[in-house]
């Protein structure tokens, strides 16, 4: 692993910075919990982004300063956020309309595995102790144009996340387009997973290595997307 | 007169039986109705099915009727939350069913159910575990599972403000699953922290028609389950 240590690759920022450049300016957008929250904060200059949470908001603003805000002001992370002027709240069934309905989009979720036919899996590891938990996920990757996903491109132990089979139990059949990881930008392709950009001081053949299904090397027709 | 105000939270949901099947708005915190479900606890209702999002923080509220041996069953799309303890002790010994729903399927089941569709169909869930066993169809090309709508004996809910006809307004994020529920209650109950003269409200700002409503209590300082959290709070 000495060559891990060495590799330079993204930041957990950067990674969300990347995938933010992606992200058109206009959309609708929904974040999920960890990294991808963090495009709010690297959102391309001249671009506006309207932030959905389902649990009942659009047009949430950053987190309050400590121990300000209003309890019943949260994210679906359940964390206190803020309301920016023109935001609106609604219900839990209109919210689901908004991302059901396909008036969402981007969604940018983080993962536990992803397959090489864009198959997502980032909700259970399906361990006999946990306490299955689902919350919105499957209604967001069913119901949203573009699913972006970020996410080490390994486990701490070393596992590919890009896989050729997810072996979680999955949230949703085909429907990632993008993944964002330390180590590169990778495409799910009719024909599996194409590399799109590499991160800083990584080359083709250590993504490859790390990625647990064949990864076709940057099309040069589709780079810089 | 129609008047649905009654004077305490423990007459509001006396009528709650054994076996019942009670929604509780709410979000984590956000429009969780305390009051009411504390006076439940101490009304003494049992075998409960409880459909709420999640399984409540701490040792009061929902989490409380759950930790009095109340419930039964949980219907709800994220049983851990931070703080989230009593129940996953109850699941993992085998004391408590969770039937788990994907969220925006749970919220079109109460919706359905409020407004008398029995069923419909959706994306979500299809080729993943919760979709196994699921009747399926196919429309245009794409694969759609069947849900059922959801109703309830009794609904309980928080809201910022009432009228004496059942009108509501919530606070901000604490409509979520508040307003769909109100409508699949069969006796809606509802905690408001005003309950006001008919007229008060804007009716084009009312949230929810009073004619989802059955019972409105006024709780004009209702608890924060974070702040009783954070203070190790237990109810009873």
């Amino acid at each position: 692993m000495t060559d891990m240590a060495r590799a330079v690759g993204w930041s957990r920022d950067e990674m969300a910075r990347r995938a933010a450049v992606d992200i058109p300016d206009g959309s609708y957008v929904n974040l999920g919990i960890g990294i991808p929250e963090l495009v709010t904060s690297h959102v391309p200059e001249g671009r506006e982004f309207i932030y959905h949470t389902e649990n009942g908001l659009l047009g949430m603003g950053p987190s309050p300063v400590d121990g300000t805000g209003d309890p019943e002001l949260i994210n679906a992370g359940k964390k206190r956020v803020t309301a920016l002027p023109g935001a609106a709240y609604f219900h839990h069934a209109d919210s689901f309309a908004m991302i059901r309905g396909g008036h969402l989009d981007v969604c940018v979720l983080g993962a536990l595995q992803v397959s090489n036919r864009g198959d997502l899996a980032n909700w259970s590891t399906g361990a006999p102790d946990a306490i299955p938990a689902v919350g919105g996920a499957m209604d967001l990757v069913a119901g949203v144009d573009t699913i972006l996903v970020i996410t080490q491109h390994t486990t701490k132990t070393g596992e590919p996340k890009l896989v050729e089979s997810c072996t979680f139990p999955l949230t949703a059949v085909g429907v990632v387009s993008r993944i964002f990881t330390d180590l590169a930008v990778v495409d799910v392709t009719e024909n599996g997973f194409e590399l799109v950009e590499l991160a800083p001081g990584i080359d083709f053949a250590h993504v490859a290595k790390r990625t647990g299904a064949p990864l076709a090397p940057i099309n040069p027709d589709m780079s810089g997307g | 007169m129609i008047d649905k105000r009654i004077a305490t939270v423990g007459e509001a949901v006396a009528d709650v039986f054994d076996g019942a099947t009670v929604m509780v708005g709410g979000f984590g915190e956000a429009g969780s109705p305390i009051e009411l479900l504390h006076a439940l606890i101490d009304q003494g209702a049992t075998d409960l099915t409880v459909i709420n999002n999640n399984t409540g923080s701490g040792e009061v509220g929902l989490a409380a009727l759950i930790k009095a041996g109340r419930v039964s069953t949980m219907i709800c799309s994220y049983p851990r939350t931070a703080n989230s303890t009593v129940f996953p002790e109850l699941y993992r010994s085998g004391r408590i069913v969770l039937d788990l729903v994907p969220q925006g399927t749970l919220a079109e089941r109460i919706r359905a159910g409020g407004a008398g569709i029995p069923a419909f169909y959706t994306p979500t869930s299809v080729g993943t575990p919760l979709g196994v066993g699921k009747e399926t169809r196919v429309f245009e090309g794409r694969e759609y599972v069947l849900e059922r709508g959801l109703t309830a004996d009794f609904a309980l809910i928080k809201a910022k403000r009432a009228d004496r006809y059942g009108n509501l307004v919530y606070n901000k994020t604490a409509r979520n699953f508040s307003a769909v529920m109100a409508t699949a209650g069969r006796r809606t109950i509802v905690q408001a922290e005003v309950v006001d003269e008919p007229g008060r409200i804007d009716p084009e700002s009312v949230v929810t028609p009073g004619i989802f409503v059955n019972t409105v209590v006024e709780v004009p300082n209702p608890l924060l389950e974070s702040a009783l959290v954070a203070q190790g709070a237990s109810y009873p």
